[in-house]
């Protein structure tokens, strides 16, 4: 009797976390520590094999959880530099003018260091594992939740590609940006480009750090570049001192990169090539990765009540990816959340009503101010006017007159603009305009800057010899993604918005192809997924059934 | 409640493509040639790590041969975690036919004391009977399972249900059962998949416990000679040996199908005569 009972109902844990990133690495460390026997579920052959960030990695001193709450160890194990020096970097042209932003930089921080990725993420899985495997639980890579298990309309646990379905009495999705969980339950959709950022990054090999940036060991800095850099595309650079590696990047408005038509390869190589960036780099660049991922803006997506019945989001599958001028805060937010979420849930339990961690949860992301973060009001209450055609058209057009300019030096001579630029409060209503992230930085560098004497040497590799750098393994003859609207009005965006494809290059994932039937010409957008890096940008700009690889599939990266 | 398994497995020639090196007879060169585990006993290695995964227990492996198998021993611990090697060694043991063999490990289980399942692979890459594996068996009196996909054990009734191969003019599965304990010829095709997370956890635990221990395999190598086994040595190895072997042959090479003549491409007269050759092909004629 009992043997056909076990066979016909699904392995069961208390919790199931999709994902190992810092969202779901904090929620089932939170989890194991209130003894609920907590079961994390990753695609990557590794943690941290699919993720990408930039990245700082904040504690906030407001935040109600930081990562070393949780993982005490974590700094001395796992992360790169503490970030001691913060710059901007101004350019026009040849012409850049630098402010010293490490006010703002350190304005509620505790410590911010530079991480890599896969390192920090492994490191991460390696204590989650031990924790939740105390519990009954443990972590598992390789293994790709593909949905919600449904019963009676409600969601009960996830299915997955390699296992059977688990069900659970809190689901929390920590799946990143592109939350198939999220999706699957009608909490996200991946329709509006303007939600969303994409960030590339390149990590360039440097052995000699220290040297180049003048720093001691236990030091690092940041530097972050606006102004005209980018061909008009809305967005802002960074390169961040790793131990003995640099992280090079730039994080661009989907919407903008799309009306552009711009390849954000070739942003990222006008960053790279930049005479500014001569002194650091020196006359020999080593890549050793290329990476991009999409990045949700927590302005506009964060969402508000994220959580459906056992369901809850957590970290950038909830849109709590915090862009505060140019401070990208987005892996701390998801430790906060997470580990909310958890708290949420074992007080649930304790009081006999599981069911009721949602709402918890919802509470304590307002309660604890993180909410407050995500989605500041004075941006809600300026966006209207702010992000208008007209008020941009205006200001702008002030700023670049004379009169603009003179008022601007006479700022500066008092301290003003660059007092301004670290005034969080500023940072967190800047509206999304070409304002703040092309015209005001431009004009600052074109009145106020000085140009740059060095040359740069950098050739950074082709997109062809970027992707045969990275290590795949396909699923041959299952592609995770397909087009369903070849057309190029529907998916044409794709050719140039995809980070490892080009209008001119043949060997990327989107192509424009003409087809020719009866004297008929026809232009159409092709796929093959074999070069996709999994960012994600292509779920939002083309028509497509967007899915991730199976468990181990698809891209590895190894910094991240 | 547990299972204890135990995997016989063979050490032979590496044929892989680089690896294997014939003298000019088309002689295999043993001392050239790499020994490693038998590819087919794999499949057997990943029935009993299957059953310790479901079950827990123990899974122990056994080998007779040289004492250069314990490199072998010693893969099979990396590969499924084993928890003991033995390997029954001994120069009386020298060129045994599959029974002797199986009469050596036999003995060498008995000494052990029987486990709950015995598997054996298919088939070895080198001697190919298929023999060893059921003539151990018939040694041991077990009940016998051959061409074994998929096992299920039911620990409370001392029941393993397994699905086999059966060959025919279309390939079939049956399921058939048999009290413990018993002894399973693996199939190449034996499904390994873990489709629950639990399954799953325990793999990681055992990889994590392994890893170490594979490293120092020789403190869990037991080695036994006829005299631990306690075996008259006119029945095992050469003596004991009823296979004669009258001599071997190497294998002759498919002698072409068709005559074929090499034409310089940059001869003006061959090539013409070629393509005259092929002019009726061309035609559509044959
Ligand atoms: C270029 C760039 C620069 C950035 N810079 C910064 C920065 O400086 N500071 C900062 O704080 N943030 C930065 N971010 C943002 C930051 O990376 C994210 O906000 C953060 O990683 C979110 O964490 P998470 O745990 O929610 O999701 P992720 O870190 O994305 O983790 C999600 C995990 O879920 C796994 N997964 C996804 N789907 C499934 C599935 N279906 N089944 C199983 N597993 C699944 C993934 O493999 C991954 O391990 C940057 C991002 C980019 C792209
Ligand atoms: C006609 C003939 C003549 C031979 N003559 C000689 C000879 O003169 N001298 C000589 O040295 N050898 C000789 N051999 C080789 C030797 O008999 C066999 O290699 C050995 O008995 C195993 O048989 P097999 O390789 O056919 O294995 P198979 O029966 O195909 O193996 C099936 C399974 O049995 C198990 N198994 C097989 N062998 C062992 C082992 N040694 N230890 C543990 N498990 C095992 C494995 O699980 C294997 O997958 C001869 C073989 C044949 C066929
Ligand atoms: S195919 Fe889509 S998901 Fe893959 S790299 Fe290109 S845009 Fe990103």
């Amino acid at each position: 009797m009992e043997v056909i009972l076990m066979s016909e109902t699904y392995e069961h844990y208390e919790a199931v976390v999709v994902g190992a990133g810092p969202g779901g690495a904090a929620t089932a460390a939170k989890l194991a520590d209130e003894g609920i026997e907590t079961l994390v579920l990753e695609r990557g052959v590794d943690a941290g094999a699919k993720n990408v960030s930039g990245g700082l990695l904040y504690a906030e001193q407001s935040a109600p959880y930081t990562i070393d709450d949780l993982f005490p160890d974590i700094r001395a194990a796992a992360t790169e530099r503490p970030i001691t020096e913060y710059y901007m970097q101004n350019v026009a042209g040849e012409k850049v003018k630098e402010y010293d932003l490490t006010s703002l930089h350190e304005h509620d921080t505790a410590w911010s260091d530079a991480v890599l990725r896969r390192r920090m993420d492994s490191w991460l899985a390696e204590r989650v594992h031990e924790r939740t495997r105390e519990t009954g639980g443990g972590l598992l890579t390789g293994i790709h939740a593909n949905g919600l298990l449904r019963e009676n309309g409600e969601i009960v646990g996830v299915t997955c590609d390699e296992i059977d379905p688990i069900r659970a009495d809190l689901i929390v999705a920590a799946d990143g940006v592109n939350s198939e969980l999220a999706r699957d339950a009608g909490l996200m959709d991946w329709d509006e480009p303007e939600e969303w950022f994409q960030g590339v990054k390149a990590t360039v090999d440097m052995p000699a750090v220290d040297d180049r940036f003048g720093i001691e060991p236990d030091e690092g800095v940041a530097h972050l570049f606006s102004g005209d850099l980018f061909e008009g595309v809305r967005g802002g650079g960074f390169l961040y001192t790793n131990t003995d590696s640099l992280s090079i990047g730039a994080v661009f408005h989907l919407d903008s990169l799309v009306e552009e038509r711009a390849e954000p390869h070739e942003l990222l190589n006008a960053l790279l090539t930049h005479p500014l960036l001569a002194r650091w780099l020196g006359e020999e660049y080593t890549e050793v990765e290329y990476a991009a991922k999409l990045v949700p803006d927590s302005k506009k997506v964060a969402h508000t009540s994220p959580h459906k019945d056992r369901l809850v989001l957590v970290g950038d599958a909830a849109g709590q990816m915090q862009a505060q001028g140019p401070i990208i805060k987005g892996m701390n937010h998801a430790v906060s959340a997470g580990a909310l979420a958890a708290e949420a849930f074992a007080t649930a339990k304790r009081r006999n009503n599981p069911e009721s961690a949602g709402k918890r949860y919802e509470r304590k992301l307002k309660e604890s101010g993180v909410m407050k973060k995500l989605r500041p009001k004075r941006y809600e209450r300026l966006r209207p006017i702010g992000e208008r055609e007209k008020t941009t058209d205006v200001v702008d057009r002030l700023l670049t007159s004379p009169i603009g300019r003179v008022g601007l030096k006479a700022m500066d001579s008092i301290g003003l603009v660059e007092r301004l630029y670290s005034s969080p409060f500023m940072s967190m209503s800047i509206p999304d305009t070409r304002t703040p992230y092309v015209t005001l930085p431009t004009v600052i560098a074109e009145e106020l800057g000085a140009p740059v004497r060095d040359r740069s040497t950098v050739e950074p590799p082709s997109l062809e010899e970027r992707i045969g750098e990275l290590t795949y393994d396909t699923d041959i003859g299952n592609p995770h993604i397909r087009l369903r609207d070849s057309s190029v009005e529907a998916s044409g965006t794709a050719v140039s918005a995809c980070p490892v494809s080009a209008t001119d290059f043949g060997g990327g994932c989107y192509r424009e192809e003409t087809i020719t039937t009866n004297g008929d010409t026809k232009h159409v957008v092709s796929l093959d997924t074999q070069p996709c890096i999994e960012c994600g940008t292509c779920a939002v700009v083309a028509d497509t059934d967007w899915e991730h690889p199976g468990g181990g599939k698809g891209v590895e990266f190894t910094r991240g | 409640m547990s299972i204890h398994s135990i995997v016989l497995t063979k050490g032979v020639p590496d044929f892989r493509e680089g690896q294997v090196s014939f003298d000019e007879d088309g002689h295999l060169e043993r001392g050239k040639t790499p020994t490693v585990m038998n590819p087919n006993d794999e499949h057997a290695l990943r029935g009993a790590l299957q059953t310790k995964v479901r079950h827990s227990g123990r899974v122990s492996v056994m080998s007779m041969g040289p004492p250069g198998y314990g490199d072998v021993l010693q893969e099979a611990m990396e590969s499924v975690y084993a928890d003991d090697l033995y390997l029954l060694s001994d120069r009386e043991l020298a060129a045994s036919d599959t029974w002797a063999t199986a009469i050596t490990l036999a003995t060498g289980l008995e000494k052990l004391g029987v486990p709950d399942l015995v598997f054996a692979g298919f088939k070895t890459a080198d001697g190919e009977t298929g023999h060893t594996g059921p003539q151990t068996c018939w040694a041991l009196d077990l009940p016998m399972i051959t061409h074994v996909v998929s096992i299920d054990v039911d620990e409370a009734e001392r029941i393993v249900r397994a699905q086999r191969l059966v060959e025919g003019d279309v390939e079939e599965i049956e399921t058939v059962e048999t009290e413990l304990p018993a002894f399973i010829v693996v199939d190449p095709e034996f499904d390994t998949s873990y489709r629950t997370a639990g399954e799953r956890l325990v793999l990681k635990d055992l990889r994590e416990r392994t890893t170490d221990r594979a490293e120092e395999h020789e403190q869990h190598l037991t080695t036994w000679d006829h005299e631990d086994l306690n075996l008259d040595p006119d029945y095992i190895g050469l003596d004991g040996s009823p296979t004669i072997v009258s001599s071997v042959d190497p294998i002759p090479k498919p002698p072409a199908e068709r005559d074929a003549t090499v034409v310089d491409p940059t001869d003006e007269d061959g090539m013409s005569e070629v393509f005259e050759e092929m002019q009726p092909l061309a035609a559509g004629g044959d």
